[in-house]
């Protein structure tokens, strides 16, 4: 690798009101950014020739309602573990943490960022309210983001404000709620025809 | 050896039978079906129609794509809450007689999608004949499942009867705006 400066210092050093905070692992970078400064961080990150990051490749959303608090009395690997290796949770020192809180930032979106000029790869992630789910859509940007950011408002309920055709794109339009958030009903079934089963 | 008493059939230029033992006999070589395939049990209900396994030697070797022109409604994998009252359509413009396979274990019962999504067996829509479970069922269970279909077929029985004693919170009303 060159020692050019990576990804995250040169957001920091260029938005230092809008970066919230960031990480690396193995190279993969991540930066945490404020809801306000988003769209004008992906502009730059878009246009910018030393960025290029032509391909919005993935727009997710993360429920952190409830996150590691049913874990907290899970035997850790210092006891013999009942459980299997992969439900195994791991040590506290490895385990990763969020630069916001749980409680004040419910939801994330996360957006995966794909220079295929520069081949290079960036993890966004802006930290949202629950009283207020809603972020500007990139939909200007990448055209890609449009599904993306319909299928976040399907299963969690993030708005988008700006996008062209916020509708539901997964489930019908009938159906009450956002299936994927933590606290809705994991028996709820929500049927157009037929008895609920 | 033929016997003295009994007449040479051979020679003889009639026989006798039933109606519905002839109707039962034609019909269960003929399945005209519809393959109504929404996920990875299609594969496995390709290979079974495709010529190793042969579903043609049961009379089952054209599928319709017009529900109008079906006898069999072969429901071939998971069925979502969305695409029901799609399924329950194509099941009300088939004509009678009528017969309806649930194949792969998500159409029998939801398998393991127990969520928001999926419908938990798809006899809560329309009535099921015969269900081959399987995850995905290999073509001998669907060849089974076939050959039941056509004992079923011959003895006149079908679930779409409404004498066939229907659990009555699985009754679905007849809905006339469906053939339109």
């Amino acid at each position: 690798m060159s020692d050019a400066p990576t990804l995250t210092a040169v957001l920091q050093a260029r938005f230092p009101q809008h970066v919230l905070g960031t990480h690396a692992y193995r190279g993969q970078e991540t930066v945490v950014l404020k809801r306000e400064g988003w769209l004008k961080v992906a502009r730059f990150l878009r246009d910018d020739p030393a960025m290029a990051f032509d391909f919005l490749m993935d727009l997710a959303c993360v429920d952190y309602l409830k996150f590691g608090r049913s874990q907290s009395s899970a035997p850790t690997l210092t006891t013999p573990s009942p459980l299997p290796y992969f439900m195994t949770p791991k040590p506290q020192a490895e385990r990763w943490e969020r630069v916001v809180s749980d409680d004040e930032f419910r939801f994330e979106v996360v957006c995966h960022l794909y220079s295929s000029l520069r081949n290079r790869r960036l993890r966004v992630k802006v930290p949202l309210t629950a009283a207020d789910p809603s972020m500007p859509s990139l939909t200007g940007l990448w055209k890609s983001a449009d599904w993306f950011e319909r299928e976040a408002w399907d299963m969690f309920g993030v708005t988008f404000t700006g996008h062209p055709n916020l509708r539901r794109i997964l489930m019908y339009e009938s159906f009450q709620g956002h299936p994927l958030r933590k606290d809705y009903p994991i028996r709820k079934r929500q049927p157009l025809i037929g008895p609920v089963n | 050896m033929m016997m003295n008493s009994t007449p040479d059939a051979a020679k003889l230029n009639w026989m006798t039978t039933r109606l519905d033992a002839a109707l039962g006999w034609a019909r269960k070589f003929s399945i005209f079906q519809y393959p109504f395939v929404t996920a990875c049990c299609g594969m496995e209900y390709m290979a079974t129609a495709a010529s190793h396994y042969d579903m043609d030697r049961f009379g089952a070797g054209f599928p319709r794509f017009s529900p109008r022109q079906a006898d069999v409604l072969f429901v071939v994998g998971t069925i979502s809450h969305k695409i029901a009252p799609m399924l329950r359509r194509v099941y009300d413009q088939m004509a009678d007689p009528k017969w309806v396979v649930a194949f792969g274990v998500c159409t029998c019962t939801g398998g393991f999608y127990d969520n928001y999504a999926t419908v938990q067996g798809i006899d809560a829509i329309i009535p099921v004949d015969v269900y081959i479970p399987g995850c995905p069922p290999r073509p001998e269970n669907v060849l089974d499942g076939l050959m039941k279909l056509q004992e079923k077929i011959a003895a006149g029985k079908s679930a779409a009867d409404p004498s066939a004693g229907r659990p009555a919170e699985f009754q679905v009303p007849h809905r006339p705006e469906a053939h339109l």
